[in-house]
């Protein structure tokens, strides 16, 4: 073998681990924000426009709304709602989804209403909800968790539906009781399911607990976005926006950190 | 306890049940029963019926002159696959039918261990099934069934996944379980070695329709040696016997 070949192939090694570094996922992600925040700052500084806005804009439109505790009185008013809403269609969704996984009857009953519902546009009751339940929180945490129930509801039951046959022949050889039933099986085996579900739910609470913000009482981030946007405080409006997209990320990135740690089992299996 | 099968009937169901007809068949008490036959003969079903878990479309099954109508928590089963549940470790899957049985926490944390450590199951107790051989998993599942102290053990194929090595191991392990605690044991298998090894006598089974076709005493002293039987004259003249009978079963199918 030459000299030559030697130092050609040493040097398509390091041109390899060079490029395996620079399209690793993480950087080709990184630069690709980085790039693209870039682009806006620059491009909507060039503009000057009343109806656009750019990051360090809207980074010192954060920093003035957080000073005058305008920012955490809207968003406090927000997390009130998203939260009660969403423990609420985690109350009533996960029991209401594994009766309607195991009893065949309350399946048949229930399933119409919630294939209905599930179908229809929830933005469309908001003015009905409005009339019946006011303009105050409780109209806004009905209407959250109308948002986020029926995602979990459904994946629960499919969780429910997908439990392995011949668990449930162990627990029935052994003479468990129902209750034991749902505790032993039931809820551990749909509990994936049913975490993914809530991950839905926090997407969809998040539209809702906004749109409903939109129509209702003069709080919350809604309320914000709304009220920026008459005056074209176009700094200031894209503030709750951003807050909304990092809550979107940070829930639902908690969530699937649970997914994994909760059920190991499944992920063991799909890496084998 | 005695077992008694009774003209036991099962029709085809698309459930994946094979058919039984006239099932007839006793289990004396303290006896380890083998029941063998190809697959697809029924003797799943069959061993599900006794349990309780599938109801017979005609016939019935006696434990101790009481009809079998469910489940009972003084007859354990073992499965073939084991059975486990996955989100519980090792101590609690063995716990499992004691804390259905609404057993007092102190009495299960006193039973537990012990059956831990007849496994062979020290040290693995916080281990979750998947972290566990094929062979570890079927002893928590032995483990679980006994620590409810049955009278009666039904086991489904219990070592039919196992790598032969692990098979013959687990074989040896429940003779040496069985010793210790005599049970009425009615342990289903396709392999005809295992049924010589372990059996005071062996069920063999037809299939399509599913029956007994006749029960052969074994006959071999215990407490047995399991390389000692395979190479005793007894074993092949049992062997060339019951191959004689199920090959005709066999061969019509293959």
């Amino acid at each position: 073998m030459s000299k030559a070949t030697v130092w050609d192939r040493a040097s398509a090694v390091t041109r390899a681990g060079l490029g395996a570094r620079l399209t690793s996922p993480f950087t080709v992600r990184a630069l690709s924000v980085m790039i693209g925040v870039a682009a806006w700052e620059v491009y909507g500084r060039a503009i000057r426009s009343v109806i656009f806005t750019y990051p360090t804009a809207i980074a010192r439109a954060f920093a003035q709304l957080v000073r005058a505790g305008e920012l955490w009185f809207y968003l406090r008013s927000s997390l009130v709602v998203l939260s009660l809403g969403l423990l609420l269609a985690i109350v009533v969704g996960i029991p209401l989804g594994i009766l309607v996984g195991r009893r065949r009857l309350v399946e048949y009953v229930v399933d119409p209403y919630i294939n209905a519902l599930y179908a229809t546009p929830l933005v469309a009751v908001i003015p009905v909800i409005v009339l019946w339940l006011g303009f105050q929180t409780t109209a806004k945490v009905v209407l959250v968790f109308l948002f986020c129930v029926f995602p979990i509801l459904i994946n629960t039951y499919q969780g429910v539906k997908s439990i392995d046959p011949r668990l449930v022949e162990v627990t029935r050889a052994f003479c468990s009781s129902e209750r034991d039933l749902w505790r032993d099986l039931m809820l551990p085996s749909s509990m994936p399911f049913i975490l993914a579900g809530i991950r839905l739910a926090i997407g969809r609470g998040l539209v809702g607990m906004v749109v409903a913000e939109f129509y209702t009482t003069i709080t919350g981030l809604g309320y914000m976005i709304v009220q920026y946007a008459n005056t074209f405080r176009m700094d200031r409006l894209f503030v709750p926006i951003v807050l909304l997209m990092a809550m979107g990320i940070i829930l639902t990135s908690i969530l699937r950190s649970f997914e994994r740690r909760l059920a190991p089992w499944l992920y063991i299996a799909r890496d084998e | 306890m005695k077992i008694v099968v009774d003209g036991v009937s099962k029709r085809f169901s698309s459930g994946g049940t094979s058919a039984l007809q006239d099932c007839r068949l006793e289990v004396r008490p303290e006896e380890l029963l083998c029941v063998l036959g190809p697959s697809g003969c029924g003797k799943t079903t069959l061993l599900r019926i006794i349990d309780g878990l599938l109801r017979a479309d005609g016939g019935r099954v006696l434990i101790d002159g009481r009809e079998v109508m469910a489940p009972r928590p003084d007859i354990a089963l073992v499965f073939q696959h084991f059975g486990l549940f996955p989100w519980k470790t090792v101590a609690e899957n063995v716990a499992y039918g004691l804390r259905v049985q609404g057993r007092r926490r102190d009495e299960i944390h006193e039973i537990v261990p012990r059956y831990i450590e007849l496994m062979g199951l020290r040290g693995f107790e916080s281990n979750y099934p998947y972290q566990l051989s094929g062979g570890m998993q079927q002893r928590v599942g032995l483990a679980r069934a006994l620590a409810v102290n049955p009278t009666v053990l039904l086991m489904d194929e219990p070592f039919g996944s196992l790598d032969a090595q692990t098979r013959e191991l687990m074989q040896e392990e429940l003779l040496r379980m069985w010793r210790a605690q005599p049970k009425t044991l009615v342990f289903v298998t396709h392999s005809i070695d295992e049924a010589i090894v372990l059996g005071d006598r062996i069920a063999l089974m037809a299939s399509r329709p599913g029956t007994i076709r006749e029960v052969v005493d074994v006959s071999i002293p215990r407490p047995r040696d399991p390389e000692a039987v395979r190479g005793s004259a007894r074993y092949s003249e049992l062997r060339h016997h019951i191959w004689s009978q199920l090959r005709h079963d066999v061969g019509g199918r293959v």
